[in-house]
Formats: structure tokens, sequence, C-alpha cells
């Protein structure tokens, strides 16, 4: 659960993404880098709004710490241009940049205090000493490290230091924070904990946050949306639930989450509906929206594992939504069970289920013939 | 079969210490001796320590000797730090291997080339030979050492730290002062000790370089010897044995540190993947 969600109806609302007037507050336009003959950012075109906590989601060496250091400017872009707050950045270094960054490796200066770290960015700005003091007194509530404000980097454990590194790169009330795996070296459940207090310093601040991760749950849990990336490019950017229920390709669905893909090819392509034959399923797909694919053409299925309803009933027109199977294996996860079903054609299909009522048995075991059927909208056709 | 503390073993030990020490530790009990003879021990006095002070040449020597390994320490550990950077940093320049052979070069050059070929250039150069020219060619040799000791520790050294602090708003020149500089300081005092005691017991370097009028503390002991060892010869030569030998330990304590320190970040780095 996020901080989100207790304030859902104002959460909602909030969308400059889908208001063509609003005005973007970074502006990466066909932004490319190029080391030697790689090339790590392909092409790529954002826009972050103020305020919004964007996550930029990736398996690795697909850019994303690249994308984050051009923000920042420790490498400069092979082409394209990027804005800050209406700013061209082409010529501003790093130490002139509105921006503050968290490193990966959090890099703290090792030789001094938990206080002077902190301190260190004001220092530089020459901010008047006995603000300096407020301030990294703030920033140490913050993020609850007053009791340590004296020892080294060395002295503190890795979640202590993390949160160094985040009041280090806070104090000077930067226009954008830039996050690279701030998480990583944390336990699963601090990193929980630490996203949660990261979501709501986000609240508190107003700043906008860039955070880059390879975690689909992480970025999931903490971001207004979710640029995903692959090799160099942003394959889609939009909010988790976008992402999830509607992935713009297959490489979106198969990222996010757990899914089954049928190849199928279109059979009845209507404004209103249309139906889909997939061989490998021995099926036919009706969907209740039309889609842009002609009658013959080749798409992809995509079907969430929690979106189907498994049986041992067939239901009355098996050939219509509706899969069968043999069960091959099944995960007992307590809240969930986790059906493997081999279908005739080979193909093995994941099923999710809620266990609702308590038994000491399912009344579905290996080697069962069973029926997995969907609403029409369940399903996401995908054309590449 | 050399692993364990076999009688042949001890020997051996035992043999190759003395071997190595024996001369330097009866230079030392010598120096205390209250005969002027050398070899024959007649009871302890550390009347020849007295003496020396009152031995110009020793005197002269001694101070200019210091001068040249302060002065010429202290550029060794600029110019080296330089090269050392340049090595650890521009990775992709044209010509770095050459440039990193050369750094390392007079590191396993034979004294004696190092010295003629300083000669014969200051001698193109047409300079007069003097205190000056043998501080420039102890500065040549020693800031190989710096070079390598600095470039050694850079490359373990995490750059991201380097960055966070331009982020943070200081320039590329506060930067490296203030926080580059201090986390690589050990290392920098190890190098700088390292060119001091290698300046204050050259001999071969500053023969060849020196003038008339600049006479080392090791070349003014070279001259005595010639004439006879007397045992303000010991003296000197153990109050030398007991300055390099601190300079040194210092210098490997904190290089040891250094290591230790590196071995750490290693470890901090791979707990933050
Ligand atoms: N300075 C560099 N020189 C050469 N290649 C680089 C450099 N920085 C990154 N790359 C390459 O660019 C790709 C993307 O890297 P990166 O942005 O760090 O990926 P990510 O953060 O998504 O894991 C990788 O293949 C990496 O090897
Ligand atoms: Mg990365």
């Amino acid at each position: 659960m996020t901080a989100r969600a207790t304030e859902p109806t104002k959460k909602k609302k909030w969308a400059p993404w889908s208001d063509p007037e609003a005005e973007p507050f970074i502006r990466l336009v066909d932004v490319s880098k190029r080391f030697g003959d790689f090339l790590a950012v392909d092409n790529i075109s954002l826009d972050i709004y103020r305020s919004e906590f964007f996550a930029l989601l990736g398996p690795s060496g697909c850019g994303k710490t690249t994308l984050l250091r051009m923000l920042a400017g420790f490498e400069k872009p092979t082409s394209g241009r990027i804005e800050i707050d209406g700013v061209d950045m082409a010529d501003v270094p790093p130490y002139e940049r509105p921006v503050n960054m968290m490193f990966q490796s959090y890099a703290l200066f090792p030789h001094m205090t938990v206080e002077q770290n902190i301190a260190f960015g004001l220092r530089q700005d020459r901010v008047p000493r006995d603000e300096i003091a407020r301030r990294v007194r703030e920033m140490l509530d913050l993020v609850q490290l007053g009791p340590l404000a004296k020892r080294k980097p060395h002295q503190l454990s890795g979640g202590q230091r993390q949160r160094v590194a985040l009041a280090r790169s806070l104090v000077k009330r930067p226009k954008m924070l830039l996050l690279d795996e701030p998480l990583g070296a944390l336990d699963k459940k601090l990193r929980e904990k630490t996203q949660f207090e990261l979501v709501n310093i986000q609240e508190e601040t107003g700043i906008t946050f860039v955070i880059v991760t390879h975690d689909q749950e992480e970025a999931m849990t903490v971001s207004c949306r979710i640029a995903v990336m692959n090799q160099g490019r942003v394959v889609q950017a939009a909010t988790p639930t976008e992402v999830y229920e509607f992935p713009n390709s297959r490489y979106v669905a198969e990222f996010i989450g757990d899914v089954n893909i049928f190849e199928g090819r279109v059979t009845e392509s209507g404004a209103d509906h249309a139906v889909i034959g997939a061989p490998e399923a021995d099926c036919r797909f009706r969907i209740d929206h039309g889609i842009s694919a002609n009658v013959e053409a080749t798409v992809w299925l995509a079907l969430r594992p929690e979106k189907m309803v498994i049986g041992k009933t067939p239901p009355e027109d098996p050939t219509v939504n509706c899969i069968s199977g043999v069960v091959w294996d099944i995960g007992y996860l307590g809240n969930l069970s986790i059906f493997h079903v081999r279908l005739d054609s080979g193909k093995t299909v994941t099923s999710i289920r809620t266990n609702r009522s308590r038994e000491t048995e399912l009344d579905i075991t290996w080697e069962d013939r069973v029926y997995l059927t969907w609403a029409p909208g369940a399903v996401a056709v995908l054309m590449t | 079969m050399f692993n364990r503390l076999t009688p042949f073993n001890v020997t051996a030990l035992a043999f190759g210490y003395a071997f190595l020490y024996l001369p330097i530790v009866i230079l030392v009990i010598f120096s205390f001796n209250e005969s002027r003879l050398v070899t024959v021990w007649a009871g302890f006095s550390t009347k020849w320590y007295v003496s020396l002070f009152d031995n110009t040449k020793i005197m002269d020597g001694a101070w200019t000797t210091l001068r040249i390994a302060f002065i010429s320490s202290t550029l060794a550990l600029v110019f080296g730090t330089l090269a050392g950077l340049a090595l650890a940093r521009f990775t992709q320049f044209r010509g770095r291997t050459l440039f990193s052979g050369m750094v390392a070069a007079p590191l396993v050059m034979p004294e004696v080339i190092t010295g003629l070929s300083m000669l014969l250039l200051f001698v193109a150069l047409d300079w007069t030979r003097g205190i000056g020219t043998i501080t420039i060619a102890h500065t040549t040799f020693a800031m190989a050492y710096v070079a390598v000791v600095v470039q050694s520790r850079l490359v373990t050294f995490d750059r991201s730290i380097e960055e966070a602090a331009l982020d943070l708003g200081a320039t590329p020149a506060k930067t490296f002062f203030v926080i580059t500089l201090p986390i690589i300081a050990p290392a920098l005092v190890a190098g700088w000790l390292l060119s001091f005691t290698l300046s204050l017991d050259d001999l071969v370097i500053a023969s060849f370089t020196s003038g008339p009028g600049a006479t080392t503390l090791p070349m003014e002991i070279y001259s005595m010897v010639r004439l006879g060892v007397t045992p303000e010869i010991n003296a000197v030569s153990t109050i030398l044995v007991g300055i390099v030998t601190v300079g040194v330990l210092i210098a490997s304590v904190l290089q040891k540190r250094a290591a230790l320190q590196r071995i750490a970040d290693e470890r901090l780095a791979q707990a933050s993947e």
C-alpha cells in the first residue's frame, strides 16, 4: 500500500500528462547518447511534470543511468535537447543545475561526518552559518539520523548511509531529485518501508522525483508514471495501471508482471468487437471492442493469470474465450494458488486463483482437466 | 618442506638477517665507542655525536642534503601527483602506454645511467651545476615513485564521490582540493616520505650532477671514508639510518592503511550493488 491510497480522489484528478494545456517541467526532445559505436540512449522524447514522481524502468544496461546522468549534466547528449523549467541545459555544467542526484553507490564523502556531508551542498552556495545548521538539523530529523550526526560514513549501516545520501541530495531543495536505484542495497523489508517514506517525502516537499529502477514492483509502488525502457528506447510511458492493464507491446506486457501470450490471427474485425483465432490455445478470442488490425492480420493476445477463472466444468460454448488443459503443477502460497496448465498444443498457461474458502485440500489437483475462462474485456490485443 | 622451523631453516634465516643487518648493527655500536680506533671497543660514549656538531664539513653537507631532499620531494609530489592523475584518469589519450612506461622507467633505470644522462643534459644546456641541478635530478626520479603510488590509489577511487561534489555545487577545482586531495592524502604523504628518503641517501646521482661548492652528506661521508673510517662517520651514518628507517616505516604503514581502505571501499561498493 502506498501513501497515495489514502487520498484516492485527489490523486485521480491530478494528471497533467493527459492535459494538453499543462506545461512540462522537464522536457527531453529526441535525446540520444552514443558511446563509441554503441547507442546507449536512442532518440528519447519525454515530458515530466512539476511534482511528479517519475520512474525509469528497464533491465540492466538499457540506458537508465545514462539518461539520468544526462539530466544531472555528467554526460552530454550526442544529439537532442534537455530543458528544465524552460531553460535549455546544453551548456549548464552539473554544479550549476537546479538538480541533485542520489547515487547508486551513495557516494558519501568518507572523510566527513554525516552532518558535514549534508551541509556540503549548502556551503557551496555560501548559505549563512546559522541557516546551514538549521536546515541540516531539519534534514537529520526528516531521515531520523539526529543521534548519528557526528559519525563518519564507514560507521553506518547500509540503510543509514542510504538516508544520509537522501538527506544530502534533498537539503538544497532542488527543482528535481534524481535517484539511481536508491534502494538496491537494502533488504526487502527495509526497502518496502523506505519506498513508503520516499513517497511521503516527495509529497511533503513537492520536489519532482525521477527514480531509476529495474524492480517493477518498486516502480509501481512509488511512481505517478513509469517509462518502460528497452535498449535505449522508451517503449511506453504511462501510469502504473495503464502499463499493467493496457500495455502497448509484448515487451511491456512481459516486463511488468506475469502474463500469458498467444499468437493470433484476426478473423473478424468490427467497430465494437473483434474475433481472433489462436491455434496454440485451440480457441477463439472474442473481444468487446474494436481493434486497429484488419482481418488476417497477426496479433498477440496478452492474458494476465489473475484475469482467468479456473474450473472443472466446461462453459456453454467451450470454443469461445475458454481454453482447456491438464493441471501440470500447483503452487500454493496461502493467499493464492498458482496453476500451471498444460494445453493440448503443449503450451503451458499460468492461472492464479485467490483462495476464498478454507479447505485442507484444493478441489483442483494434478492431472485434472480444467477450463480457463475470462470476460471479453480481460485480454490485451497487441500489435508488436 | 620449508614450512616448519627446522634447524636448517633457522640457520638460513639467522645467516640471512646477519648478512643484511650485522654491518649496520656494528656501525651503530661503534658510533658509541669511546676509542678513536674503529675496531677496538673501549667503553660507551656519545662524544662523537657531540663532536659532529663542530665538524663544519659534515654539518654543511647535512644542511645541503636536507634542503635538496625537502625541495625535491615537494616538487616530486606535485609533478608526480599530476602524472598519476593523468595516468589514472585519462585512460584514452594517444600514447598513454608510452607515457606510462616513461613515467615508470626511472624506477628500474640504473642510477649511473640516470646520473650520467642528467649530467649530459645539464652540460648541453650549459647550466652551472650545484644544489639546483641535484634538486632537479632528484625530483625527476622521485616523481616516478609518487606517480606510481598516486596512480594505484586513484585506480580504485570511486569517481561518483567527485561527481556528488559537483552535483552539490562545487566547481571541479574545488572538488579536487576539498574532496579528492583529502581522500588520497595518505598516499601523497607516503609518496613524499619515500621521495625524501630516496633523496637523502642518494650518492650516485648527486655525484654526477653536483658542482663545486655543493656537497651532500652522502658525498661528504664517501670522501671522508677514503681517508679512513672515523667514529664520527659511524655517528652521522647512524643518524642517517635512523631518519631513513622512520621515513620508510611511516610510508609503508600509510600505504598499508591505504590498501586496507581500498579493500574496505571495494567491499562497500559491492554491498551496494
Ligand atoms: N562511459 C561509458 N562508456 C561506454 N559505454 C557506456 C558508458 N556508460 C554506459 N555505457 C554503456 O551504456 C549502456 C547503458 O548503461 P546504463 O545507462 O548504465 O544502463 P542501466 O543503468 O540501465 O543499467 C551499457 O551497455 C553500458 O555498458
Ligand atoms: Mg544503472
